[in-house]
């Protein structure tokens, strides 16, 4: 590897073309005491959650899907971009086989509550953390061998497994192929004219759920990216070898960013497999595989706020337009290749920003805000020339 | 536009910095020096061995690259490790940070051998290296490219990360202000929120010492760090690493610039083709006939 | 209470419904007809694991594309095949009219994969390599490619595979430990071998060959040394698109239902695992990891009686070498000794 000697200081907030306007809000926003970030948030987050029930004109899917059902679908996919960009986003590490642990995750809730399930039932709610613990195994079977390798094998044996998941559905007896289960469990309560609170026809609640799940996920993966973990992960992605002798034990932080995408993934199988109250092996293909690889490109990998306006393109795109449905692997495949020909950060680059305390460090030291350094790892000249 | 919520401290510490007198500054400096090296040996055993190569041997194949090698590493010295181009520097280096496993004999540091080791087990270890050719975390502000550093000497647990433990809190504050320090240790504390590949090449050069600081090594090895340095840069830097001595911390040093290595080394270890032919202080290998033979009798044109 | 719950129901499971079944008789029976016909299927995988060594070898790229490009030129030879009357059931040709036409065929769909596989490198690698992007990059890209390539197929002939072209009907030659050998293996695996010393003659005898052994082995040395190191990866695209083709071909005689928009994405990843298998970058580590892929699929899929379990036991394959020997049988060359 060579050094590009770039000593430019133009990392400033008033260069490049894109930060007129969103980058100016960010800028703005990132400027705010953590204190108003909150102020601010409470009403958005109070928008999302009205949503479904707001059903406004010009966003919704109807006639076309039903529009609580579009708005769950969107958000179990924002779960699922939360959990892989821990993984390519963050750690570097290219999972094609994602699709394999939300299918995990979708099979424990259906077999553990199915009346077509030979495994004795257990209360629906019980599955969610189940179906981690045992897509967390999975992941860890699956990495322990295949990390040590180097990234590009580990993108083909990852799709390699997520077909394998998709075959053992197929062609092991209890799994029940394409019948699949049927009455797959939901969270109990019923309301005051005694229908389930959570019907597999209606999304609204579900998608309650899932946006309570997602936040509080965002906020321990959040507290994973602002600390030594998160540092690992980068420091692997920019150069794994160097980290090493660093001292980053490379290999146990990839495992755990591996296993940690995997559980999120598996939740998100699990919270799928409720709503729609039926698990066969058709849905966990790895076209699906990459349609989530594109939610977190497309957004921006690195970027969680990026990666959950991608997650919501991919799914919200096809369910509102109908018409393009049966074409979104093509869109979002071709759109694949023109972001990383033309925008490899993706819709909203990640930015660094300075730990929480370095920017009092830094602001005691130097006796000026800290000036963000700007986007991503996709578009860093790698120098090696390969 | 925008206002930023906590005000700008006017001038802050580098401006600050300017106006003290000699003796203000001193009395910083030995501040900054002391949350640089928190744990600092000099006074427990200076002269010690720190490390020790035991007639170490790497074949690669049938290429013989290091012959029955042995060498000390003293605690609180400059070691210099220099050599014609091919003479086995690189590997000895290699070897030394625990890259290569020696094909025969060992390498010992404080009297334990490091043995099968991984490379990160080494660093915790106290060995710290920086690289010839720079390898920063590139998309990375200087800043964190330390505190990964400081990180090789973190126990807050993933879990401990994810629930926020108070432990987490506690390295994360400390990390920080240590890494602040080290940056204005070696000079570049005014970049430090720019992203390492944004900086000039002196400064990354600087940031390369910082974060192999930022490990505590008990050994800090530096792999030509002059590279690509005017002289008026290599005199500044000269002062850094014995700046960095005499902080307590212990230095192996390979450098290809004669007059670097003779200007900042306590003693200096020569290799030629995979063996050691000279070892002594600087003015004895500048008059050592093998070494002179070495350097095709012009020890010293090396400099610009 | 939940764990001794899961207990019992754990004793249920294990006498209870069938998870895998074996069937070692058939296994034992079928040992050597699945040893020819994996061979058979073997030869094909090593034709599409060629395009992957080689691209691998010079430009350290997974090119997940290369099964689209196989794929085209399925889709190439299909419609070539299609024109000159082949059909559902065998025609009624002589030998020299009938191998003419496959030839003519098989030219085809060599010239629409090489095209494919050309164009992919200049619209969808040569701006990245242009602006030195970081590997991610690269793998993102192909797959991105691999799907835009799919689907618009899809998109133009649906989901369904096209009707099955029979070229010719296999006829018994001769018997080895009692299984049967067909002349459409015979066909199959000399065109195959006869195509890869081909391949392996030019890189290891000819200058241009020269050339691409040295960029493998070090870009920028080649480059300094005055070898074009933008033809040489054009040429490797070439000869794998090349490769693939006449690879559709063999598959298409073999699978005559195969022409399918996502036909290629399997058979692709079995390729690969087959590449990795002999090591990759090595050129006759393909084929003997197709050979040895190909023969061991097929006792998979008797051994647990499902034609699926081909793949799955693919995969295990590649994961389990992986594993164990991650440079492959023949070792990760890399140019060091043979592209």
């Amino acid at each position: 590897m060579t050094t590009t000697q770039n000593p430019s200081p133009a990392a400033t907030p008033s260069s490049g073309g894109d930060r007129r306007l969103l980058g100016g809000l960010r800028d703005r926003w990132n400027g705010l005491p953590r204190a108003q970030q909150w102020l601010w948030l409470i009403p958005l987050v109070v928008l999302i959650y009205a949503l479904p029930v707001l059903n406004p004109p010009l966003l919704t899917t109807e006639p076309g899907t039903n529009f609580p059902i579009a708005l769950f679908d969107a958000a179990r996919f924002a779960l699922l971009a939360i959990g892989l960009n821990v993984v390519v986003g963050q750690a570097g590490l290219l999972d094609l086989g994602y699709v394999g642990f939300f299918a995990v995750g979708a099979y424990v809730a259906a077999m553990l509550t199915s009346p077509d399930s030979v495994l004795t039932t257990i209360p629906y709610l019980w599955t969610l953390p189940i179906a981690m613990i045992v897509t967390m195994l999975a992941g860890l079977l699956l990495g322990g061998p295949t990390l040590r390798l180097r990234g590009d094998y580990l993108a083909i044996v990852t799709l390699g497994f997520g077909e394998i998941i998709r075959l053992l559905a197929t062609i092991v007896g209890p799994l029940k192929g394409q019948v699949g289960f049927q009455g797959v469990g939901r969270p109990p309560g019923t309301d005051a004219d005694g229908q389930p609170l959570f019907a597999n026809s209606d999304g609204t609640t579900w998608y309650w759920l899932v946006v309570t799940i997602t936040i509080a996920i965002l906020l321990l993966v959040g507290n994973l990216e602002r600390s030594r973990v998160g540092r690992a992960w980068i420091a692997i992605r920019e150069d794994e070898d160097a980290a090493q002798i660093m001292g980053v034990p490379t290999v146990r932080f990839k495992l755990w960013a591996f296993v940690i995408g995997a559980a999120i993934g598996g939740l998100s199988g699990a919270l799928f497999a409720g709503q729609v109250g039926f698990v066969n092996n058709q849905k966990f293909d790895v076209p699906t595989s990459v349609l989530f690889l594109a939610a977190v490109v497309l957004g921006g990998s690195g970027n969680k706020v990026g990666v959950i306006v991608g997650a919501f393109l991919v799914s919200y795109i096809p369910n509102r337009f109908i018409e393009l449905a049966g074409y979104k692997y093509l869109i979002f495949g071709v759109a694949l290749i023109v972001l990383m020909a033309f925008r490899p950060q993706g819709l909203l680059g990640a930015r660094q920003r300075l730990l929480a305390y370095g920017r009092q460090a830094y602001q005691r030291l130097v006796g000026k805000p800290e000036q963000l350094a700007s986007d991503n790892p996709m578009t860093a000249e790698n120098g090696g020339d390969r | 536009m925008s206002t930023p919520s906590e005000p700008p401290v006017e001038g802050g510490l580098v401006a600050e910095l300017e106006l003290m007198t000699p003796e203000q500054r001193a009395a910083h400096e030995a501040e900054v020096a002391d949350v640089v090296a928190p744990d600092r040996e000099i006074a427990v055993a200076v002269g010690d061995t720190l490390l020790s190569m035991e007639n170490v041997t790497m074949r690669f194949g049938g290429l013989v690259a290091l012959d029955d090698v042995s060498f000390d590493i003293r605690r609180g010295e400059i070691l210099g490790l220099i050599g014609p181009n091919g003479a086995g520097k690189t590997t000895c280096f290699n070897a030394l940070t625990g890259v290569y496993r020696p094909s025969s004999g060992r390498v010992l540091l404080e009297g334990a051998p490091l043995g099968r080791r991984q490379r990160f087990q080494i660093t915790q270890l106290g060995i710290a290296r920086t690289f010839q050719n720079i390898r920063l975390f590139s998309e990375m502000t200087a800043l964190e490219n330390v505190v990964v550093g400081t990180d090789a000497r973190h126990r807050t647990s993933v879990m401990g990360a994810l629930f926020r433990v108070p432990r987490h809190t506690r390295e994360e504050k400390q990390a920080i202000e240590r890494a602040m320090a080290l940056l204005e240790f070696v000079g570049i504390a005014d970049r430090a929120a720019d992203k390492a590949r944004n900086l000039p090449y002196g400064y990354q050069r600087r940031l390369e010492i910082a974060r192999a600081l930022a490990t505590e090594p008990k050994l800090l090895c530096l792999d030509e760090p002059a590279a690509g340095f005017n002289p008026a840069e290599k005199d500044n830097l000269m002062g850094l690493i014995r700046k960095i001595r005499d902080d307590g911390y212990t230095v192996l040093l390979i450098e290809h610039d004669m007059r670097l290595v003779m200007g900042v080394t306590d003693r200096i270890v020569v290799l030629e083709f995979g063996k050691k032919i000279a070892e002594g202080l600087p003015t004895e290998i500048r008059d050592d006939p093998a070494v002179v033979a070495a350097y095709l009798g012009v020890p010293d044109d090396d400099a610009p | 209470m939940l764990v001794t719950h899961l207990l019992a129901r754990g004793q249920v499971l294990a006498q209870g419904p069938d998870w895998i079944s074996f069937d070692v008789g058939a296994f034992v029976d079928q040992f050597w007809s699945n040893t020819f016909d994996g061979l058979t299927y073997g030869a094909i995988y090593a034709l599409i694991a060629m395009g992957y060594t080689m691209v691998y070898g010079v430009l350290q790229l997974i090119n997940f594309a290369h099964s689209e490009v196989f794929i085209v030129g399925a889709y190439a030879l299909f419609f070539t095949l299609a024109a000159l009357g082949f059909g559902p059931s065998a025609p009624n040709l002589n030998v020299f009219a009938l191998v003419g036409d496959l030839v003519l065929a098989m030219l085809v769909a060599m010239l629409a994969a090489g095209a494919i596989a050309i164009l992919l490198e200049r619209v969808a690698y040569r701006p990245l390599r242009r602006r030195k992007a970081p590997r991610l990059a690269f793998l993102i890209t192909a797959i991105g490619a691999s799907f835009a390539i799919q689907y618009a197929i899809f998109a133009w002939r649906g989901p369904n595979p096209e009707p099955a072209l029979i070229m010719f009907r296999q006829q018994p030659v001769f018997e080895v430990f009692g299984a049967i050998i067909y002349d459409q293996q015979i066909v199959i695996f000399v065109a195959a071998l006869v195509l890869m010393v081909v391949v392996d003659q030019f890189v290891n005898r000819t200058r241009l060959g020269r050339g691409l052994r040295a960029v493998a082995q070090d870009p920028d040395t080649a480059t300094l040394m005055g070898v074009n190191r933008e033809r040489v990866i054009t040429l490797t695209f070439l000869i794998g698109g090349f490769l693939a083709g006449a690879a559709a071909l063999f598959y298409v005689m073999k699978v005559p239902a195969g022409v399918q928009y996502n036909g290629g994405f399997i058979l692709g990843i079995k390729a690969f695992a087959a590449a990795v298998l002999g090591g990759i970058g090595n050129i006759r580590g393909a084929l003997i990891g197709g050979l040895l892929l190909g023969v061991i699929g097929n006792y998979g899929q008797t051994l647990f009686g499902n034609a699926q379990w081909t793949d799955v036991v693919a995969f295990v394959v590649l994961v389990g070498i992986l594993m164990v020997r991650p440079t492959g049988l023949l070792g990760e060359s890399l140019g060091k000794a043979r592209v």
